[in-house]
């Protein structure tokens, strides 16, 4: 792949830690949904179970089944079917990883505007990532 | 050489057939599920992530040919012909659309095609707005997600038919604010063979234009390169592909947050998850693979017509029409 000499250093840099971070997220991903698959471990919610559930709407998926919500599943990724959302929050979370990379570039670099607005974007993420905006049930 | 040509396009041509012909025989297999009592539902458990991982695997191979985002066609689709909740479609949806760009990120940065000082102010603003849009789309009633998600598809629909992009478009003079952002870039170009200098005007309106962008992107759990792409290259007057390359990179932010608001709130299942994003990435590559034997515009022009049929289909099924 020609790596282009005009491109700057933070989008290197971001561009590097991308690279590795989805190459390991996809791995994870597939691992993890064949110990699933494999029924290697206890799931919450059997298998079978599924296609009764996954047509109803995601309160009442939630009533039903006691799905947690938010980070809820991180006390029990012991069950195969919770040990998937590692690599689904991993992937979620990659994009704050890389903001997080290039923001002391942009510090070092005396940019203001593009610290804060690289600020700015890493607390809306981890908002989010963190739960703050979710539907409650 | 020619006959391999032809049975690839032959192929690809089949594939689209079986694609509309598989939907509506699902959309049948779905409304007999539906009426079949749970406890007695006959199929498999597993007839369903299969189904979703082929299905998958063949819209992937058709975004890449049609030069559309597989997460446009993804919702829709799988929304209108599965029995998966809609809830759940666009949790997965917007997984899709981030795995994808998230993959094609690296290489579109390196590259200097996509551009991350013209990415991180959209980004914020698209971000924010998908947030509210996912807060919005899983407090909405079903029926109006679905009836919304219809129109606002035949809306894709016409933009993709009538939508021009301009390769090199003129900007005269950058205005203040990229001007004051340092927004713009040089990169080489293979079919030309030269170095392209490119800067950017009218950054204030595509940033209003990113708010609009940012909320159909939450609340419908599409990925949104079909408006990015006119946005950066016919307002901001971005090369075509520079706006291409940093509206695919852009989705790598804007869905994250979104889906970030999808998770948090249960609507992700990853039976659903995996096999689509797996299919999808697996289409792609083969997709890419064939993109060079393939004529593209037939292949765009029969997805708009398979677009536009899901898009009704949508609007039909949140209206009641056809359930």
């Amino acid at each position: 792949m020609t790596e282009n000499k005009y491109v700057k250093e933070e989008q290197i840099v971001y561009a590097n830690l991308l690279d590795i971070g989805m190459k390991i997220g996809l791995a994870v991903l597939i691992i993890t949904f064949v110990i699933y698959l494999l029924g290697l471990l206890p799931n919450q919610i059997p298998i079978n179970e599924l296609p009764n559930l996954w047509k109803l709407n995601v309160h009442d998926f939630l009533e039903k089944t006691g799905f947690p919500t938010g980070w809820g599943w991180f006390k029990s990724i012991n069950k195969g079917d919770y040990l998937n959302y590692i690599p689904i929050a991993f992937l979620g979370g990659l994009t704050i990883l890389c903001y997080i990379r290039v923001l002391p570039i942009f510090i070092k670099k005396k940019d203001t505007a593009y610290t804060i607005l690289t600020l700015l974007e890493i607390l809306i993420l981890v908002l989010a990532a963190a739960g703050i905006f979710k539907i409650g049930h | 050489m020619q006959n391999f040509k032809k049975s690839i396009l032959c192929f690809f041509v089949l594939s689209l057939f079986f694609l509309l012909f598989y939907s509506l025989s699902f959309a049948e297999v779905t409304e007999v599920a539906q009426q079949v009592n749970s406890s007695t539902n006959s199929l498999p458990w597993w007839f369903w992530p299969l189904s979703l991982f082929i299905f998958t695997f063949i819209l992937g191979i058709l975004a890449v040919l049609a030069g559309v985002g597989g997460g446009v066609l993804y919702v829709p689709l799988v929304s209108s012909f599965f029995p998966f909740h809609i809830d759940f479609v666009r949790g997965a949806g917007l997984f899709v659309a981030l795995t994808g760009a998230l993959a094609a990120g690296p290489g579109l940065l390196r590259q200097g095609f996509a551009d991350l000082r013209l990415t991180i102010p959209l980004a914020l603003i698209a971000s924010t707005c998908a947030i509210v849009g996912a807060l919005v789309g899983l407090k909405l009633p079903s029926n109006i997600v679905q009836t919304l998600l219809g129109i606002t598809i035949i809306f894709i629909v016409i933009i993709m038919a009538t939508a021009k992009k301009s390769e090199f478009p003129e900007v005269k003079e950058p205005d203040a604010l990229s001007q004051a952002l340092h927004i713009s870039g040089i990169f080489y170009d293979p079919s030309i063979g030269k170095e392209v200098e490119w800067k950017i005007h009218r950054t204030p309106l595509g940033l209003g234009l990113f708010i609009l962008i940012g909320l159909i992107a939450g609340l419908f759990g599409l990925g949104a390169g079909w408006a990015n792409v006119p946005v950066l290259n016919l307002i901001l007057g971005a090369p075509i592909k520079v706006a291409v390359a940093t509206s695919k990179f852009l989705l790598s932010i804007t869905d994250t947050s979104a889906a970030w608001v999808y998770l948090n709130s249960g609507a992700v299942i990853p039976m659903m998850v995996v096999p689509s994003v797996i299919g999808i990435m697996l289409g792609s590559i083969v997709g890419v693979k064939i993109l060079a034997v393939t004529k593209p515009k037939i292949v765009r022009w029969i997805v708009i017509i398979v677009l536009g049929f899901a898009g009704l289909r949508a609007l039909l099924k949140g209206l009641g029409i056809w359930t």
